[in-house]
């Protein structure tokens, strides 16, 4: 069920992927809309990654595919979107760099940058850090900087590819509770995850995905309730969740 | 969904920064270095037996306390100095070798070709002399030594030296083109590393005075034959002629070729002694 | 072994008496191999990191001659540029030809292969690892290129101290453009090559142990920068 006022952001058509002999997206039909979190299940080599950056756009899909991308209505500009990952690759450098990095890239002027570094920083809590060797962080700690570089730059879209995947219990329900606050403050989220749990908790939809093709889509509680789910999907269920009927 | 990627004005600037960098740093170094010399120098196109003898840190000081002109000696053999000069990237040439001399100016590389001076050559050998070379005559150990299976090494670089080897042999009635001696071997390399070569193989080497006392690594060697007139080995100095090659320094290459043959050149030259021998026998005016 | 003993007792002679010939000589080559190194590896780095992340056809013929060009002679180097500098060549009117900076252009040629083809290699393992995610913050390929050498620093630092070996050993290049001539196109290798053709061997083992005691000198304090920049990395094992 769709309610009116949601916007579409990205729509992908056919979307089609190789990587030399290995099909990784066969003919994926999805529509991200403005507002939800959209939770990518399924298991290892399904395709998920490659979906969120088709979606993303850092991966083209091939030609027979299409993917759209539509303006923000009242703001009138293309959506932005920043990609957090299960590893964050982070420089070398202090951890002040890595967050101001990418709004450098972004042709900000100094002064702002500043500005938004510390306020990022600040609200994953790493501001008492912002001078250390990116590197030195703990897990939990690196995977909040990435949030925290992502967040700088003020996206209406969120990627995370597992992001909680690496990170023992109390990092991940910090890591947790940051993504939410965001998508509270009216970030379109796009995750996966392995923990099923975690996308009861954090979805408002789900898409199932088994080798490359989507095989269900549907909202959170009709996903995880609803007998009509495809007979591959309920297996998936069954297998990750033993006590699900 | 559209980025803003200022990623291509970095690239940009970064490549030209790169390149601005790389041209300032060759055009800054070529250009200091290049005028490091506040004196005015000339470049020399001479030959390693010389430069090795030590005669040029003995007779430039002189000309340059006479003249303030700087000489820079690019030292390598007769053949590779007078293709230097040809080239136009000398301004003079002091080399040991007539006949290619002759030819340098009849070329019209060089207006005039002059005397310098002379210093000779020796024939080396093992002090047992299995050859029984030692003697008075060049000719005579010549022939001995082309009898026998003994190592003889030549320097085989086109050199000075090599082509007055050459010609001894020809004098001595061997051509060495055609038929040359069991134990002969060429190596395409200057005198002190024939020497080297000899002094290891215990055998027999044609070389200059000059070198021959300066070389340190003598192992079993010893003079054999020395002052045979046909030993001698004569030296010119020619001006590289500036209407073939503009750019040459005429002016202090020509500075150089007159005082050398001058007394106060000459006087120089004759001065020059190593172990209280003289080396080298002034003889601009003599011939 | 005479020889040797010999040697080892000149090479100190020299070294404490600071020899005027020979510190003019070490002089020349520090700053010609320095010079020539700092200009090879700008041209390399850049053409490295560009070969990394660029896309074109013929790309893999430019890797495969770029390799080619690893293995270089010297000695050709300095003969083509021989060629090139000449007063009978077309840059003679540059007038650079046995002068030092003739030298630094031999030696910048055969640096830069060597620092692109290492660099090259870093930058992809680098962007293996996180080549994406900086596409993500939206870099550029290039930038993420610049990006990668700035995170890899040390690895870069060891290839340049790897061409600044390669620059400061050779003798093939420096002898042919550079004449050596004394007092001013003259350097340790050449030295060495000069008094070895006198028979000087003792001399010339000597410069030799000069020469690797200055390179050992700079690996050493390149070793003691990337083990300070290193160290950091193992002592924050901390957990969150």
């Amino acid at each position: 069920m769709r309610h009116l006022h949601e916007q579409a952001l990205v729509s992908l058509h056919d979307a089609d992927v190789r990587f030399g002999h290995t099909h990784a997206l066969r003919g994926v039909t999805l529509t991200l809309y403005r507002g939800e979190r959209l939770m990518l299940v399924g298991a290892n080599g399904s395709g998920k990654t490659t979906l969120l950056r088709v979606l993303h756009g850092l991966l083209a899909p091939a030609r027979s595919s299409s993917r759209q991308a539509q303006a923000l209505q009242p703001e009138d500009r293309l959506p932005r979107a920043a990609m957090v990952f299960q590893r964050p690759f982070l420089l070398n450098l202090s951890v002040r760099f890595n967050v101001t990095l990418g709004l450098w890239l972004q042709g900000m002027p100094a002064a702002e940058r500043a500005a938004r570094c510390q306020a990022a920083l600040q609200r994953v809590g790493l501001a008492s850090l912002a001078t250390q060797r990116a590197r030195a962080l703990s897990g939990g700690q690196q995977q909040r900087l990435a949030l925290a570089r992502a967040w700088a730059l003020q996206p209406d879209i969120l990627f995370l590819d597992e992001p909680t995947a690496s990170l023992d219990p109390s990092a991940k329900r910090e890591v947790e509770a940051l993504i939410e606050s965001f998508a509270d403050q009216g970030v379109t989220l796009v995750m996966s995850t392995h923990n099923l749990g975690q996308a009861k908790r954090l979805g408002t939809r789900v898409a199932y995905l088994e080798a490359g093709e989507l095989v269900a889509e549907r909202e959170v509680t009709d996903f995880f309730s609803n007998p009509d789910l495809p007979e591959r999907a309920q297996q998936f269920l069954k297998g990750e969740l033993p006590w699900h009927t | 969904m559209a980025y803003l990627k200022p990623g291509s004005t970095l690239r940009h600037g970064i490549a030209g920064a790169a390149l601005l960098l790389a041209a300032a740093a060759v055009m800054g170094a070529g250009g200091a270095w290049a005028q490091a010399s506040a004196t005015s120098f000339i470049v020399m196109a001479s030959t390693t037996s010389t430069e090795q003898s030590g005669l040029f840190k003995h007779l430039l000081p002189a000309f340059k306390a006479a003249t303030g002109i700087d000489v820079r000696v690019v030292a390598v053999g007769t053949g590779q100095a007078l293709a230097t000069a040809r080239r136009g990237d000398a301004d003079i040439v002091f080399v040991h070798d007539g006949a290619a001399e002759q030819k340098f100016v009849a070329e019209g590389f060089a207006t005039q070709r002059r005397d310098v001076m002379y210093n000779d050559f020796l024939l080396v050998g093992p002090k047992a002399d299995p050859a029984g070379a030692k003697g008075n005559h060049i000719a005579t150990a010549l022939k001995k030594l082309s009898a026998t299976t003994q190592p003889i090494i030549s320097r085989g670089d086109k050199s000075g030296t090599h082509a007055a080897e050459l010609r001894l042999w020809k004098d001595a009635g061997i051509e060495i083109a055609k038929a040359r001696p069991a134990g002969y071997k060429e190596c395409g390399c200057g005198m002190g590393p024939a020497l080297n070569i000899g002094s290891s193989l215990n055998g027999y080497v044609l070389t200059d005075r000059g070198t021959w006392l300066n070389f340190k690594n003598r192992g079993d060697l010893v003079v054999l034959v020395q002052g045979d007139r046909s030993l001698f080995n004569q030296y010119g100095v020619m001006v590289v002629n500036p209407k073939v090659h503009p750019h040459v320094k005429a002016d202090g290459a020509q500075s150089f070729a007159d005082w050398v043959v001058s007394p106060a050149g000459q006087q120089a030259i004759d001065r020059f002694k190593i172990g209280g021998e003289q080396l080298f026998f002034a003889n601009a005016n003599q011939r | 072994m005479n020889d040797v003993t010999l040697s080892l007792q000149q090479a100190a002679a020299l070294v404490l008496g600071a020899d005027p010939a020979l510190l003019r000589v070490v002089q020349l080559s520090l700053q010609v191999s320095g010079t020539a190194c700092v200009l090879g590896a700008t041209l390399g780095l850049l053409l490295g990191a560009a070969l990394a992340v660029a896309r074109f056809p013929g790309q893999a013929l430019l890797v495969g001659l770029l390799n080619t060009l690893l293995a270089l002679p010297s000695v050709v180097v300095g003969l083509v540029v021989y060629l090139l500098l000449s007063r009978a060549g077309p840059l003679g009117s540059l007038g650079i030809l046995f002068t030092p900076a003739a030298m630094v252009v031999a030696q910048s040629i055969l640096v830069v292969p060597l620092v692109a083809a290492l660099s090259r290699r870093l930058v992809l393992t680098a962007q293996a690892d996180g080549g994406d995610q900086l596409q993500s913050l939206g870099a550029g390929r290039f930038t993420t290129a610049v990006l990668l050498l700035l995170h890899e620093r040390f690895a870069v630092l060891t290839v340049l101290l790897t061409a600044f070996g390669r620059a400061i050993a050779e003798v093939g290049a420096v002898m042919i453009v550079g004449g050596n001539i004394e007092g001013v196109t003259r350097v340790m290798t050449t030295s060495i090559a000069l008094e070895t053709s006198k028979g000087d061997l003792p001399l010339a083992l000597a410069l030799g142990l000069v020469l690797l005691g200055v390179v050992a000198l700079l690996n050493l304090l390149i070793g003691l920068l990337q083990w300070r920049g290193g160290a950091g990395a193992q002592a924050h094992v901390a957990i969150a």
